[in-house]
């Protein structure tokens, strides 16, 4: 006798097609219930052309005035002619240029003052509550205060986006750090590890995925304090444009603007994104 | 008689302070000779972790005396290899790495720590897997690396707390022959936690059973069942007596003295 299963004298089951069919429908939405990427992507691309159309409609049909809301079109057209102007990429530049000197700034500091807080209690005590205590005050207040101490000039962009960014980067820091398991460092000590090599080999590397992550989150902010810094007072950058546009009731530009705002952080982000998948990809952090 | 290897003689060990003081270990008095293996065994909460944590230098004590080789202890260091139930394997070193890295801290040059972390993984039979991370090994074979990291610098005696606590049963099994394999090879001293009374039976000489309010230890019972011992040993009417013995002594144990008295 063959191994197969006896197949006619099993009684008859409901054929399997239509079963197969009714659980994968039920399975199809759901909390939590995994979704084909393709079908992913789909609904992400209708939701952007959706809202494309709709703008594009709303404009066509002059539902609203040019003024207020132009239409893509108008947009693209003055976009492509301050790009061949070369407005554009002088803008570009300036701004990034003080983004990444002040999120550099905010991060070289907060790093190792994060590590020490998250490490230590005694700094932890020293330095946590005054941080907190700060990281409530709306960095908005301080641009005044920051034009008052730095002038106009790139310093007071550094000044705003390390304000706005430092503190938060700091406490969160802490808490990669204090996420290092107790057993790693437990692990180190029965070693016979100082605390600082304890440090530097094992709760830093291990907090290093989190950290990372908390820079790519904090960097996101750090765009919207560089355009806060440079719609009040500025003489070059993306949100200095912005605010010459109003003046001019080029709020084509200004759309345009906010669109290659949001175009930017999303590839700022994609960018962190994929290091840290090369960075940390034997980790499996899931942690 | 030969001197212990372990010493841990009148110890007392609270939580907290003033009001909120409690008392997790009373008057402990334990000797641990050269090369046996003792586990403890007790409910949850008679401070059998917490008396392995003691010993292993990371928490602190309030009285009594602890000697390894009559040299007391004040600090964690290397001539206790410690195994914790979480794998501790640094998920951004790979398995040999892992067990270079205490090697390093042990003073070994280079050449040595790869060639000592090789042995030691072919001891636990990982060698196929000198190269691969954390991530990408079973909870078994984690705390296999675990293991082999943990006898690669030849501390005096190994601690193990829970360490095959978070396996699944059969998993659990492999890994208790295997280490009784490798203890009934290479012999040395280990203290061992466990709730599962089946794994303390099996793997130790002697099983100490703590009772708790406060943690104490209630009974100590020998096991002398023949080695080399096979998985076929649990079978015994021996064995089940045993393992029975300390199931019963745990039970009381677990009742507060007072409760008792009252009761």
């Amino acid at each position: 006798m063959s191994g197969e299963p006896p197949a006619k004298t099993v009684p008859a089951r409901p054929a399997p097609g239509p079963v197969t069919k009714q659980a994968r429908r039920r399975r199809s939405s759901g909390i939590g219930v995994p979704i084909a990427r393709s079908r992913f992507l789909m609904i992400a691309v209708a939701v952007f052309v959706g809202l494309g159309l709709a703008w594009w409609a709303a404009t066509g049909l002059e539902w609203v005035k040019p003024i207020f809301l132009p239409s893509p079109g108008s947009v693209a057209t003055q976009i492509a002619k301050l790009a061949t102007d070369g407005t554009l990429w002088l803008d570009l530049k300036a701004s990034m240029y003080r983004i990444s000197i002040g999120f550099l700034i905010a991060s070289a500091l907060s790093i190792p003052i994060g590590v020490l807080i998250g490490s230590f209690r005694s700094w932890e005590a020293g330095i946590e509550p005054l941080v907190d205590f700060i990281r409530y005050m709306p960095v908005v207040a301080f641009v005044p205060l920051s034009i008052l101490w730095a002038g106009t000039g790139d310093t007071q962009k550094f000044l705003i986006i390390f304000i706005g960014t430092f503190f938060q980067q700091v406490l969160m820091i802490m808490d990669n750090v204090k996420r290092v398991p107790t057993d790693f460092i437990g692990l180190g000590r029965t070693l016979g590890l100082s605390d600082r090599k304890i440090l530097t080999r094992i709760v830093v590397p291990s907090a290093l995925p989190g950290i990372w992550d908390t820079l790519r989150i904090s960097l996101g902010w750090a765009w919207t304090w560089l355009v806060l810094a440079e719609l009040v007072a500025a003489t070059s950058g993306l949100g200095y444009r912005i605010t010459v546009s109003q003046r001019y009731f080029q709020t084509n530009t200004i759309i345009g603007y906010i669109l290659l705002l949001g175009v930017l952080g999303l590839i700022t982000d994609q960018v962190m994104k994929a290091l840290e998948k090369v960075l940390f990809r034997q980790d499996g952090h899931s942690q | 008689m030969n001197p212990p290897k372990l010493r841990i003689a009148g110890l007392h060990k609270s939580f907290g302070t003033g009001e909120r003081r409690t008392e997790v270990l009373r008057d402990i008095n334990l000797d641990l000779a050269d090369n046996e293996f003792v586990s403890l065994v007790g409910t949850s909460g008679c401070g059998k972790s917490t008396l392995l944590s003691i010993v292993a230098g990371l928490q602190d004590f309030d009285a009594g005396d602890l000697s390894i080789d009559g040299a007391p202890i004040l600090q964690p260091g290397l001539d206790r290899g410690v195994v914790f139930q979480s794998y501790t394997l640094l998920p951004w070193l790979t398995a040999r790495q892992n067990i270079e890295f205490a090697l390093k801290a042990a003073g070994y040059d280079r050449a040595t720590c790869r060639r000592i972390a090789l042995e030691h993984l072919d001891l636990v039979k990982l060698s196929h897997s000198a190269d691969r991370y954390p991530s990408e090994l079973s909870g078994g074979m984690k705390q296999r690396v675990a293991i082999a990291r943990a006898l690669s610098y030849r501390p005096k005696m190994l601690l193990m707390d829970e360490p095959f606590g978070a396996l699944d049963a059969l998993t659990r099994h492999q890994m208790q022959e295997l280490l009784t394999q490798i203890w009934e090879e290479h012999r040395l001293t280990v203290l061992f936690v466990t709730h599962d009374v089946e794994e303390a039976v099996y793997l130790s000489d002697r099983i100490v059973v703590m009772g708790i309010g406060p943690g104490r230890i209630t009974q100590t019972f020998n096991v002398d069942i023949e080695r080399p011992r096979r998985e076929e040993v649990m079978e015994s009417p021996a064995f089940m007596d045993l393992q029975r013995g300390v199931h019963k002594a745990i039970r009381e144990g677990s009742k507060r003295p007072e409760m008792a008295l009252a009761g």
